[in-house]
């Protein structure tokens, strides 16, 4: 039985916004549960403003939610404070997007993988520091000589590397990786990729992983949280969700995914209408004003995550 | 043909020591047609659009050789002006990011009708109307009520559609698209890709269409121009393109998409990274990365090999036409 690392149960993060003179309270997420069992990689995916991000940046408290509880290992992630967050800290470690702007262009390569572990007085000494920033590039297919060099001299894809490098350096339980390859090309996004598998064996990694890409999703994640408009819609193993979609809002974003196959032609065949105004959230479910099912009850309630049919699946929709 | 391009060179550095950032690049598009210009970040479609649009940013690149004719007239050298004063103006060009090409303080009607003064000559009501009929045409719903939005009231699809409408103020005979739907959602995507072909059938356009993606290559182009390292590689229909590769950077760019290997172990990749201009002088740019390379590759530049009527490849060694799995 495997043991649950993270849980987050009914997480609400919202920020204050100013639009034409106007403040708003923009709810980034309303009411999120998620749970992460050890070696497993959960992916959500979901299209710009669903939420996804702020997810995981409250998860690491990069973000302070409203309300909600997160758990690591039963611990409160929340609320903790001394020797406890210093845990949290180094068991959950985030990679972000834009290996240009997540690397300190000051700081060489291995004082920026090395931070944590400075921070936390992890080294046991000079030697040791050196030693693990060396075996942690390595493990990362990075000659240990990065150490000494700026991110400005690395390409898009050792740069991302180094990023993941910096992640692990502390032997973390959960990397919560946030579009880690979306600013990659392609041919580069599937080394990053193979590499981040390669490490979830070798290290028994647990992840979190976010991305808008259902492609890189489904290669990576056993299970698949859908997200839209600051909630899951649909939640499921990776293959049930990617064969099998149940929620409208998943069966649009798969079908609006270019395949790559010209005698597959999506293009003016498939509707998928305009996302409504983050500001004025509909009172039911978010999206009925573009959903073909969408009846009476979808206007006026708010359909509630359920398990439907066989496979251990969870849908908010109030149509299935 | 709408847009020829020849040999085209595109150089930076010193005249002495020209560094090729572009190299000998040739292409067609025909009437109504659309033409894919796929690549990966820094293969030369981005300057190879902007060569023809005559948009070289100045002082820097500069077209070194090769001849671009815009419906039968030779463009070359024209700068922008130039070319619409002497009736070759017609043209136009959208970007990967609406916002950053879009005036945050003026209302979208007077962006539009800015562009319709200096194409058609005419201003204040008649320039308003035109705006509006070109909102229509990119199916921006509520016309006259967007006209007096600013573009921070509108979604990245809207913002894109107006970009769109104000390409179009010129009806342009060609339209060069540079990575449009790549800032936006899937969903957006979708409606916007199929915005461009329905243009392309309605208006008789012809489209250069730049991307890195190549499930938006399959989706929307006619045919494809494979670009890397500065040179097209391969060119070929679409569907003799994703049918029978015949490049192995194709073909390599085709097999690590990640949607055509769900659930797999591991994802096949191409080796290294791509070349910075200039870094390869001898033999073919995609030798150091290529899992077929022979020694030849490595000193003699490949050929262009005819394989069929359309389809071509720059190499010595092509694929013998195996269908991707």
């Amino acid at each position: 039985m495997s043991e649950t690392l993270l849980e987050v149960r009914d997480l609400k993060t919202s920020f204050n916004v100013k639009r034409s003179g106007r403040k708003y309270r923009l709810k980034a997420v309303d009411g999120v549960s998620l749970s992460l069992v050890s070696g497993e990689v959960l992916g959500i995916v979901g299209e710009s403003g669903c939420g996804k991000t702020t997810v995981g940046r409250s998860i690491v408290r990069l973000v302070q939610p409203d309300s909600g509880a997160i758990q690591f290992r039963g611990g409160d992630v929340l609320g903790a404070r001394g020797a406890a967050l210093r845990d949290v800290r180094l068991n959950l470690r985030m990679v972000f997007q834009d290996p240009y702007a997540s690397l300190n262009p000051r700081r060489s390569i291995g004082d920026s993988v090395a931070e944590a572990g400075d921070i936390n007085g992890v080294f046991k000494s000079r030697a040791d520091r050196a030693a693990r920033i060396a075996e942690t590039l390595s493990a990362v297919g990075l000659e240990p000589s990065f150490a000494t060099r700026y991110p400005h001299e690395l390409s898009g894809g050792q740069r991302q590397r180094a990023g993941i490098a910096r992640a692990i350096l502390p032997a973390p339980a959960v990397i919560i990786a946030d579009e880690p390859v979306s600013a990659l090309d392609v041919s580069v996004q599937a080394q990053v990729l193979n590499l981040m598998m390669d490490l979830r064996e070798r290290l028994g990694l647990s992840m979190l992983f976010i991305s808008h890409d259902i492609g890189v999703i489904g290669q990576i994640s056993d299970r698949v949280a859908v997200m839209y408009m600051g909630r899951v819609v649909e939640l499921s193993d990776a293959r049930t969700i990617l064969d099998r979609a149940m929620h409208p809002y998943t069966r649009a974003l798969m079908a609006a995914v270019p395949k790559p196959d010209p005698s597959q032609r999506i293009v003016g065949v498939v509707e998928t209408g305009e996302p409504p105004s983050q500001f004025n959230r509909p009172t039911g479910c978010a999206y009925a004003a573009r959903c073909p099912l969408a009846s009476e009850r979808c206007l006026a309630e708010a359909p509630l995550l359920r398990p439907i049919g066989p496979d251990n699946r969870l849908v908010a929709c109030h149509n299935l | 043909m709408m847009l020829s391009v020849r040999d085209l060179t595109v150089s930076i550095g010193p005249e002495t020591a020209p560094i090729d950032i572009v190299s000998g690049v040739s292409f067609d598009i025909g009437k109504g047609e659309i033409l894919g210009l796929v690549g990966e970040s820094g293969c030369g479609k981005s300057m190879t659009s902007l060569a023809v649009m005559g948009l070289l940013p100045q002082p820097g690149p500069r077209i070194r050789g090769g001849r671009i004719d815009l419906v039968g007239a030779d463009v070359t050298q024209l700068q922008p002006w130039q070319r619409v004063e002497a009736g070759h103006g017609r043209i136009a060009m959208i970007f990967q990011e609406p916002m950053t090409s879009l005036n945050p303080v003026r209302r979208i009607g007077d962006q539009i009708a800015e562009a319709v003064r200096v194409h058609d000559g005419v201003s204040g009501a008649a320039a308003q109307a035109r705006a509006h009929e070109l909102l229509d045409l990119v199916r921006i719903p509520d016309a006259a009520l967007q006209l007096a939005a600013y573009p921070h009231q509108l979604s990245g699809g809207q913002r894109q559609r107006i970009m769109i409408a104000i390409a179009l103020a010129c009806r342009p005979q060609v339209l060069i698209a540079d990575e449009p739907t790549t800032a936006l959602d899937v969903t957006i995507q979708i409606q916007i890709l199929g915005l461009l072909r329905d243009l392309c059938n309605r208006l008789d356009m012809s489209i250069l269409f730049i991307t890195h993606d190549m499930g938006v290559i399959a989706q929307l182009a006619d045919r494809v121009a494979v670009m890397y390292g500065g040179r097209i590689v391969e060119t070929a229909d679409v569907g003799a393109l994703f049918n029978e590769p015949r490049h192995h950077y194709t073909r390599g760019l085709m097999d690590c998409m990640p949607a055509r290997n769900l659930g797999a172990r591991r994802l096949p990749t191409i080796a290294g990274q791509a070349p910075r201009p200039g870094a390869i002088r001898t033999g073919c740019v995609f030798a150091p990365r290529c899992a077929a390379v022979q020694d030849l590759c490595l000193v003699a530049a490949p050929p262009r090999i005819v394989l069929s009527e359309g389809h071509e490849a720059l190499c010595a060694f092509p694929l013998q036409g195996e269908r991707p799995s």
